[in-house]
Parts: structure tokens; sequence; C-alpha cells
């Protein structure tokens, strides 16, 4: 035993639940049908008048009232993206059958993900604060604004007294709390409640998203976000995220539940800083996590691509793909062009989205993109789901500044047919092939 | 063969002294640095008192650009880790940037950024539809804390793992517990780890006047941070960073460096209770000691002091107190227990690793630093809290404890470098 207690013979890491609340909808099912379907969740921006800004289009969480999906009493305590944490984990631990007033509290944690903390709430405070003083700035802020909010409410709420966690590493994040859950499986706890949400579609939110350039100021939602493509112009922002429950193979058994498949690797970079001449760290990170899996290139069936939407970010994760994998040699998917990029909620929610998939059986395909630019050399998905049985997925975040994450899963055989197919029999046709003649 | 994690270099922005050395000067001595607000005007407030650092960015070594674009949390923490990295001798440039990790804790983050900058798009508080024309280049890097981790990084030439963690007032003992992580399983030889919190801005302190955990101490800002003083009031907000160089022990030895400490344990634990309040027994406090000292395998009479979190309001004091009788049992009244909160003041997320690197300069100086201001007894509190002055005596071991809002409670054990531990393969 080390000092962090972390033990060299790691422990399997199952995912036994998942809960959801995107664009693409409120819970895992109505997700994946979306997604089977190519039903987007992207549209004109309705939270606010978007009129005054050049970004109007975003993936906002479609008919989400807190008031019937929060208990009462926290929905003016806690900002929308902790609202959104608890409908999805919620929703993880009712799919996982889990009840936590069963197990140990010290063998179960929380861990999450958040790229810019309780947004909404935090620009309420201030506009109280500037108009009317200091004693009118809620007793709440404190508690609802930062980056922690999320997991203090889940532990609270669940009775998790475990190695609670938070990260923040931008839209990478997502990942980096799976490869923190699977660290504490491998050191006592037997449980983790992980997953990310984010929620800044508030003014003062899109306005400094906006500030990094990197968003799309296309006005047709379908149009706006189209990665890996000539046509690609910047992402369309989006809100909420997804939760895992994450459970030692032996806790998934002692319980007798089922599991949707298995974290097997995951790695993390940095990029170098911009001017130095150093090459971006993703086919590093890649190849990293491969080792870590125990997996060659060859053993991987669909990447779910990070797909920023700016033709030089896309083209360099097009070409770390392809010096791992060779040009077109895997399967590549962004199905994210459904629900606009969700922050530290978007890798929780593609690792859902690729569990789903593989337990399914089928590949995504990745909505608007019709074209693949002559830049990317890689077989996208697209036009239609792919039944193609895939057994194994590489998760692909990068975050703003550098942060670079990949985390490699296996879905389970074995895992209940959700009976959602988006096709007709028919329908089904070999995958178009996104690699330029 | 495990891999044990050793701390190499200690780079220190803190209230009353920049650097370690001024920082280790100001602890020892038990002076006080916390005075009246003087960042912003604080004359509407509840508390107008704060721990500030006297920092000038220019004159630390930052860029004209860097002081202008870079939040205040983000120099500070720059500014500490290039002496951390100086201060270890390590030679950066001829290591492998994918073996080199981050691990920055903050509570916050670019508070203070994201405010100024709200003030001005909203038209002082006027529009809640922003104007974005009047936006700066790097105002989404003040929404993101994950900048400040980011920044270290290019510090380090970092190409391996980067992470801000960000678990209130327990970030920087759990940044610098993640960092440690990520050495001994392995993903890095080299870690930068510490934390950054520059959060004396009006929104902040209008957050906590609202529940009052700071200190209305206003008229006599020197003594107002009285942690297990009978008339402690509520905290007095501070700011600051540090940062450590954290490598993996046989590394160290080879390059023939002088760790001033090793991490011997790491745990942390959630209340699940309540997001500010604490149950007065210290129930999971306890706990992540108890796990913190077997991983280190220790026991009580093992632990010659305790840093502990002290933060000066009413529940905290009484809270921690049981968690150390509840962990130590009766050595927990013979161990010496300081609160350097009470010189320094809290500064949320960075607070921790100001607290472990002045773990790691007693440990290196034999020195026990003071509680500042402890004068009036309270009943609750009946431990040994080092009142008002240093104490020279033998330490081997500490423990440098957290606890913060949302509940998260950590706990980490240092020891001097290099002694063996029992277990230990031959």
């Amino acid at each position: 035993m080390t000092i962090t207690g972390i033990r060299a013979d790691r422990t399997r890491v199952l995912v036994t639940g998942i809960g959801v609340v995107a664009p693409t909808g409120v819970g895992s099912r109505q997700h994946w049908e979306s997604v089977l379907a190519g039903k987007s969740g992207l549209g004109r921006i309705t939270r606010f008048d978007p009129s005054g800004y050049p970004v109007q289009v975003a993936g906002e969480v479609p008919g989400y009232d807190a008031d019937r999906q929060v208990p009462g009493r926290l929905v003016p305590q806690t900002d929308r993206f902790t609202h959104f944490a608890m409908t999805a984990a919620a929703a993880a631990l009712a799919d996982a059958d889990v009840a936590p007033s069963a197990l140990p509290e010290y063998e179960m944690a929380v861990v999450t993900a958040s790229s810019s903390g309780g947004t909404e709430f935090g620009q309420h405070e201030m506009e109280r604060l500037y108009q009317k003083g200091p004693s009118w700035v809620s007793a709440y802020q404190s508690i609802a604004w930062f980056y922690a909010a999320t997991t203090g409410q889940l532990s609270i709420r669940h009775g998790m007294r475990g190695p609670c966690g938070v990260l923040c590493c931008e839209q990478a994040g997502g990942l980096d709390a799976l490869g923190q859950a699977r660290r504490l499986l491998s050191s006592g706890s037997r449980l983790v409640l992980v997953g990310g949400t984010d929620a800044s579609l508030c003014p003062y939110g899109l306005v400094a998203q906006m500030a990094t350039g990197s968003l799309s100021t296309g006005d047709d939602p379908a149009r706006a976000y189209l990665p890996f493509s000539t046509a690609a112009r910047g992402f369309v922002p989006g809100e909420g995220g997804a939760f895992l429950v994450v459970e030692s193979a032996q806790s998934a058994h002692q319980r007798g539940v089922s599991h949707y498949g298995e974290v097997l690797g995951y790695a993390a970079g940095f990029d170098p800083r911009p001017g130095s001449g150093r090459p971006p760290v993703l086919a590093a990170v890649i190849r990293r996590a491969l080792a870590d899996a125990g997996l060659t290139p060859d053993r991987v069936d669909v990447v779910f691509a990070d797909a920023l939407g700016l033709p030089a970010h896309d083209a360099a994760e097009a070409q770390a793909i392809a010096a791992v994998f060779g040009p077109g040699q895997v399967p590549v998917t962004a199905p994210k062009t459904l629900t606009g990029r969700l922050y530290a909620g978007g890798a929780a929610l593609d690792t859902a989205t690729a569990l789903l998939a593989l337990s399914q059986g089928v590949v995504p395909h990745t909505t608007g993109p019709d074209r693949v630019a002559p830049a990317c050399e890689i077989d996208l998905v697209l036009g239609q789901p792919l039944q193609a049985g895939p057994r194994t997925a590489l998760i692909l975040a990068r975050g703003h500044g550098g942060f670079t994450s990949a985390l490699v899963v296996a879905g389970n055989p074995a895992a209940p047919d959700m009976g959602v197919t988006g096709l007709t029999s028919a329908e089904v046709n070999p995958s178009v092939k996104g690699v330029p003649a | 063969m495990t891999r044990r994690a050793v701390i190499t270099g200690v780079g220190v922005v803190a209230p009353g002294g920049i650097g370690q050395g001024a920082y280790w000067d100001l602890l020892s001595a038990g002076r006080t640095a916390t005075r009246p607000i003087s960042l912003f005007d604080a004359s509407g407030f509840r508390s107008r008192i704060a721990a500030e650092c006297d920092f000038d960015p220019i004159g630390q070594g930052l860029s004209a650009q860097e002081a202008d674009r870079m939040d205040r949390s983000a120099q500070f923490a720059v500014v500490a880790a290039r002496e951390a990295i100086g201060d270890s001798g390590i030679d950066l440039p001829g290591s492998d940037p994918g073996r080199v990790g981050v691990s920055i804790g903050s509570a916050v983050g670019c508070t203070m950024g994201l405010e100024k900058e709200y003030v001005t798009l909203s038209g002082g508080g006027r529009d809640w539809l922003v104007d974005h024309r009047l936006s700066v280049p790097q105002l989404y890097e003040y929404m993101a804390p994950s900048t400040i981790a980011a920044q270290v990084a290019w510090q380090a030439q970092a190409e391996g793992p980067v992470a801000l963690v960000s678990t209130g007032c327990t970030s920087g003992l759990d940044a610098i517990g993640h960092g440690v992580q990520l050495i001994e399983e392995g993903t890095a030889d080299i870690v930068l780890a510490g934390a950054a919190d520059a959060p004396l801005s009006p929104i902040t302190s209008a957050c906590f006047d609202a529940i009052k955990a700071t200190s209305p101490n206003n008229d006599d800002p020197a003594h107002a941070s009285r942690p297990f003083d009978g008339r402690r009031d509520g905290f007095v907000l501070g700011e600051g960073s540090a940062v450590l160089v954290i490598e993996e022990a046989g590394a160290a030895r080879d390059r023939g460096a002088d760790p001033y400490a090793e991490v011997l344990g790491f745990a942390g634990r959630s209340n699940g209770f309540h997001m500010t309040g604490l149950k007065p027994d210290g129930r999971e406090m306890a706990e992540a000691i108890r796990v913190a000292m077997g991983r280190a395998r220790l026991a009580p009479p093992d632990i010659d002091y305790i840093n502990a979190h002290g933060s000066g309001t009413r529940q905290n004091d009484r809270h921690e107190t049981a968690a150390f009788k509840d962990s130590l049992g009766h050595h927990a009244y013979a161990i010496p227990v300081s609160s350097i909160k009470s010189m320094i003041g809290h500064s949320l997320g960075a607070i921790g690793s100001l607290e472990v690197a002045a773990c790691v300069l007693a440990l290196r100086h034999q020195v026990v630093p003071p509680t500042a201001n402890l004068q009036v007894a309270d009943p609750e509190c009946d431990l040994d809290y080092v009142p008002n002055t240093a104490r020279e005596c033998r330490i081997r071991h500490v423990l440098s404890v957290g606890s913060g809002f949302g509940g998260f409670q950590s706990a980490m054990i240092l020891g001097q470098p290099g002694a063996a531990r029992a277990g230990d393969a031959a």
C-alpha cells in the first residue's frame, strides 16, 4: 500500500449506471434515441434575447423544469449546472439500482468536473451587489457559485462520504474525472458517482465564451457546428452533461447488477506553450491511454473525437488519430454536433454515448458535416449509424489552453438491449466513408 | 517497488512576505499580516479587513502584458512556481516534458478578473444583457479557473497531466495530494503542486458577509484572526499561493537533491452533512486523519506537530479539536497544534498549500509556528495551540488538515525525508 492507498493491481472499473441531461434530452434513453435519429438539440437561444450578440445558436436542455427535477429548497440555493447534475446523478444511481444508504458511506465518493461553476447564479448576485449593495447578495452565493458546489450537494444528498473531488480541466475535465474515479476504486472506494455538467448560457457566460473567438456565429443550427468539414467555422456552446456510476467489479457482482461496460485505459497530457515549436500532445496521449488499456490500435473499434470545429484544431486531431491508427483506419464519430460543446459535461456525455453505443452494438454517426476537409484524413461516420458491433471505443477531449485527455472503454455485450435502433433494417447500409479519395 | 514523493522546492506568495524566506520570518516571529482592506473600497461591508499580499507583478518579474492580462491568482501561482523551480535546482529543460505534471488548487479561480470585467460589461451592474463589445480578449481565461494550472504548466514546460483541483477550502491540500498520486502511480516523475487564490474583491467579501463567516472586528485588524481563542468571531480573508516541486524520491536522490520533506500519507473524506455547517464531533475529519496515518504507517505518538485548519469560526475550531481527540486519543493533548491563519488569514483554496509550505519549513527549521492572537481560553478548545510564540522542538512528522465548504475534510502527513518506515522492504 502506498501513501495514497493506490494499489498496483488495478481494480476492474465497471460502469453500472448512466444519467443524462443534455440538449438531446433528459434521460439516457431519450438522448440515445436522439443520437441514433440524428435529432439535433441546437437552436436559437431562448433563455435570453441573443439578438444583440454575434452568437445566437446554442444547445439548450429542452423542457427542463428545475422545480420538478430538484428538491424544492435546493432550487434557489444552487445554480443551473448543479440542478442538471442533481437530475443526472439521481438518474444514474437509479439506473445502477444503487441505494447509497445500504453501502458503506466512506467507500462511496463523488467526483465532478466543472469548467466554469455557477455562472448564471454569479451574474445574478453580482447584479444585486452592484445595483443594490453588498447586503443584497444572497446567502447562497458562497455555496452556489464555486466550482465545488455540485460535488458538495451530491455528497450530502446521497450520503457519500469518501474521498470526493472536483477537477476543472476545462473541456477535458469530464475524462479526467473518470480517471480520478478509477484511481479511487483502486484505493478503497467501491463506488464513485462521477460526471460533469456546465450551464453557462447566461449573457455573461456566453460573452465570456465568445472572447475565445472559437464560437460559431452561424445562425442556422444545422450548419453552425461542422467539425472536420470544409465548412468548419467554430463550435456551438451547449449546456448539460452526464453522470455515471462506476463501480469495482467486486461491488457490482456483490450487488448483482449488470453493466454497460468497463473503463480500460486513461491518460492525460498538456500541449506545449504556443510558439515553443513542439508538437501537440494528443497522439502521445492516445498512445499512453492505449498502453494503459493494454490494447494495440487495431483493437479500437471507434473513436469519439473531440471535434472542436476549428479547421486547425480539427486537422491536428485528425493528424493525431491518423498517426496512431493510420489514415482512415478507424471509424471516427462526433455525436456532439447534436448538443454543441457542453464544456465539463461534454466528455462525460461522450463517455455515456460511447458506452450506450458499445452496449447496443452501434456506431452513432456525425450529423452536420457532409464533406470531410482534405486536411482531415479520418473515416468520419456520416449519414447514418453504423451497425458494426463495436466492442471498444477511444474517447478524446481537449480543453482550452492545452488540456488533452483520452479514455478507453469496452462495452458489455451482455448489457440489456434498449430496443432503440433509430433505423429500419432496410436503411442499414455501409458507412459513408469520410476519407478523401 | 513503491514510488515515494519528496518535496524538493518551495515557492511562496503570502501576505506579509513574498518568497519562502520572508514567509518563514513572518510565521516564526508570530507576526500578523491582517489589516484594513486596500484592494477595493470596503466601506459598505460588514467585514472590512483582510490579509493582503504586497505584490508588485512587474517587480516579481512578470511582463507588462502578464501583469495586465493575467488574473492576480494566476500571477501569484506563476511567481510561486518560479521560486519553487529555482529552489529545487531541478533541470526542467533537461527533463522529459511528458513526465512533468501540474496539480494546482483554487477555490474561486480568477474571481477578481471576472468581477472587474463584469462591472465594465454590465455598465456597473445595470445590464443583464452585458455588452460583448467591451470584452477583453482574456475574459474567458477569467471564467475558467483551469487557466491558473495552464499558466503553471507553461512555467514548468509540463506536457504530462495538468489539473486544477477545486474542492473549496481544501483545494490546496487536495491538489498536493493529487500531485503525490501522480508521482506514486507512475504517471509523472516531477509535479508542480500547490494552490492559488486571490479572492479579495467585493463579490467574495459580500458572500461571506451574507453568512457572517468573516470577522467583523474591523477596529483591530491585526488581532482579528483569533483561532481557538474564546473571543473568535469568524475568519479573516486572505490571498496568496504556495507551489511545491514534488519529485519521485529515487530520481531526486540520484540527482543529488536535498529534499525538504516526504509526503507520507494523504486522505480525504466528506461529511455529507451540510454545505457550510459542521457537526461538533469532527467525525469525518477524524476518519481522514486515521486513514492518512494508516497510509503513513504512523501512530499518534509519532506526530510532533499538527498544522490545524483553525479558521477562527466558532464551529470550525470546536469541530477540529474534537477530530484531533477522536483520531489521536489522549496524545492529542501532547501534540503542539497551531493555526497560521492567525497570521496570514484564510486564503480559501490557497491556504492548504501555504499550510503545507509552513509544515515543510517547520520540518526544515525544527520550529513550530505559533497561533497568534490566542489570549482567552475556550473550554471547548483545550489542546496545546502554541499561543503567540514559536516553539523549537523535535519534529519528525507533521499532520496538516483542511476543512471546506461542501463538506470536504482532508489530512496529510509529512515527514523528514529518507527516514525508513515500518514495513518497508529492506
